[in-house]
């Protein structure tokens, strides 16, 4: 397995805040990987590195043999490359439909209406509010939205921001559900999350990082059973 | 009658006020700043179109749309080289160089076309309509001022809810990195939604200065003000809004000189706008957007 996305030595800053540093890892094609840490370590921030909306000083990020810091935030998508941010982020005022479009923006009008099928036969949920404002869905359900939205422009590597945040238990069962489906389905899958517990049960491998370093890596079962994982981010 | 010949002034002027509404509101809605150079496009436009038909000769229309041209590539470049430096900067900055953008327009044009007044041709001719015996007159420059607002109003509203570029550019007005990730260039939307303010902008320049024919470097900032307050009367960023601000205004303005005092009339607009924003502080048809978390 080659490595899809390579990050070498990214340092990144707000300002004189120095939040990733040093930062290498890298996501094999066909795996899920996730970055694991507790608030302010840097997860998101080495996220939006990569999709190109914050940008290092160093270092580089190799996509599919290509260097993505030349190109511009908007160039990226139609690399392959998409992210579902945290927050979600889906335009509150458009309708559900209307965001799934914004999501092929890059994609030819031919293909869209597969697109959308493909999208709603995931989260029937979607199909059944298309033409509803985003702003009035619930929470788990604009997570579904920001989901589908991402997976309208066909990522070959889909990057997953929080996205059991501020779900119920059942429904963040359900949002792993759909990540492993679509790994089934032959999506490689970069997921950052908070609940450690969650993304190391489904990862193939993890990274661990504290205070913008990356201090442990492991596969997903080597890092559940680490008693030192176990005790700071699983809880005992 | 003269009650419905007043309305009837006041929604022309309101629709006036309108169309220049629309390029603020736009504006803010995306690059989320004022520009307040927007009412010297106007006059730019208006001064374009009179030297295209008074000096050169070229028929109104050609005039109309040489205006638009060049205000069109004009709000670009003004956004490409006093706004866009500053994306990142404080709110304030980009203010202030609006503000001095607006005096940089205006005297270069007191520098080029000096500061004696010049009468502009209606570009509709002066025509009028009479009905009822006389009682009730409409001009032709009313009738095509309405209905230009009518037009671009139900234009801008297809374009922003059915084109890709329309709603690229709504996108970007929620969320600009969310829009970023989903391939849509920024930059350039922000361009294009200047583009089409200032184009609009050269339209209500050569309306109004049909409907009130004294043209000067100033013409456009008092206009500019009124329709800045119309856009915050209806919800800035809104575009019914802007119409329905506009419009308001417009008659508000015109029943004020009419039935109040001629002087007092820009004084009871405000009243208006104050009391309109004490009890709806987001404007008439503003949203308040509560996120959900």
């Amino acid at each position: 397995m080659a490595p899809i996305l390579k990050v070498e030595d990214i340092n990144v800053y707000y300002g004189s805040i120095h939040a990733v540093k040093g930062v290498s890892f890298e996501v094999n094609e066909g795996e899920i990987v996730t970055l694991i840490g507790a608030n302010g370590a840097g997860k998101s921030t080495t996220l939006n590195t990569i999709s190109g909306l914050l940008h290092s000083k160093t270092g580089s990020i190799t996509f599919m043999d290509e260097h993505l810091s030349r190109f511009p935030c908007h160039k990226i998508v139609s690399k392959g490359l998409a992210m579902v941010p945290e927050g979600r982020r889906i335009f509150l005022q458009m309708t559900v439909q209307e965001n799934l479009e914004m999501g092929a923006f890059t994609q030819g009008k031919a293909g869209i209406d597969a697109d959308l099928d493909h999208v709603f036969s995931l989260f029937p949920r979607l199909e059944e509010r298309r033409r509803q404002v985003a702003g009035t869905l619930s929470g788990g359900e604009q997570q579904m939205l920001a989901m589908g939205r991402a997976l309208m422009s066909h990522p070959k590597l889909l990057m997953l921001d929080e996205p059991s945040m501020g779900l119920a238990p059942i429904l963040v069962e359900q949002i792993f559900e759909i990540i492993q489906e679509l790994h089934k389905a032959g999506t490689t899958i970069l997921l950052v999350e908070q609940n450690a517990q969650a993304a190391l049960s489904v990862a193939d491998r993890g990274y661990v990082l504290e205070t913008g370093r990356i201090v442990t890596s492991g596969t997903g079962h080597e890092l559940l059973e680490s008693p030192a994982i176990k005790k700071a981010y699983l809880g005992g | 009658m003269t009650f419905l010949n007043f309305l009837i002034s006041g929604i022309s002027l309101g629709s006036i006020y309108a169309i220049i509404a629309l390029g603020y509101t736009m504006v803010y809605g995306i690059a989320k700043m004022l520009n307040f150079a927007h009412g010297d496009v106007i006059m730019v436009g208006a001064y374009i179109c009179f030297y295209a038909v008074s000096r050169f000769s070229l028929p109104p229309l050609a005039g109309v749309v040489l205006a638009m041209l060049v205000c069109t590539v004009l709000g670009m470049l003004v956004e490409r080289l006093a706004y866009k430096p500053l994306r990142a900067a404080p709110s304030l900055a980009v203010l202030i160089t609006a503000i001095g953008v607006s005096y940089f327009l205006q005297n270069t044009a007191l520098l080029l076309w000096s500061s004696n007044p010049k009468v502009f041709p209606s570009v509709v001719g002066n025509g009028k309509i009479e009905m009822f015996g006389g009682q009730l007159t409409i001009s032709h420059v009313t009738i095509v001022t309405i209905a230009a607002c009518v037009i671009i109003m139900l234009a801008l509203t297809w374009f922003t809810g059915n084109t890709r570029m329309g709603k690229a550019m709504r996108a970007c007005s929620e969320d600009k990195g969310a829009a970023q990730l989903m391939g849509i260039n920024v930059n350039a939307t922000i361009s294009m939604t200047f583009a089409i303010g200032s184009g609009l902008a050269a339209i209500a320049g050569v309306l109004l200065c049909s409907a009130y024919p004294t043209l000067v470097p100033t013409t456009g900032s008092m206009p500019g003000i009124k329709a800045f307050t119309a856009a915050v009367f209806g919800g800035i960023g809104s575009i019914p809004g802007a119409l329905l601000g506009g419009l308001l205004l417009g008659v508000i303005e015109i029943f004020a000189k009419a039935y109040i005092s001629t002087q007092l009339s820009d004084a009871v607009v405000f009243a208006v706008l104050i009391v309109v924003l004490l009890v709806k502080p987001a404007g008439l048809l503003g949203k308040q957007i509560h996120e959900k978390v």
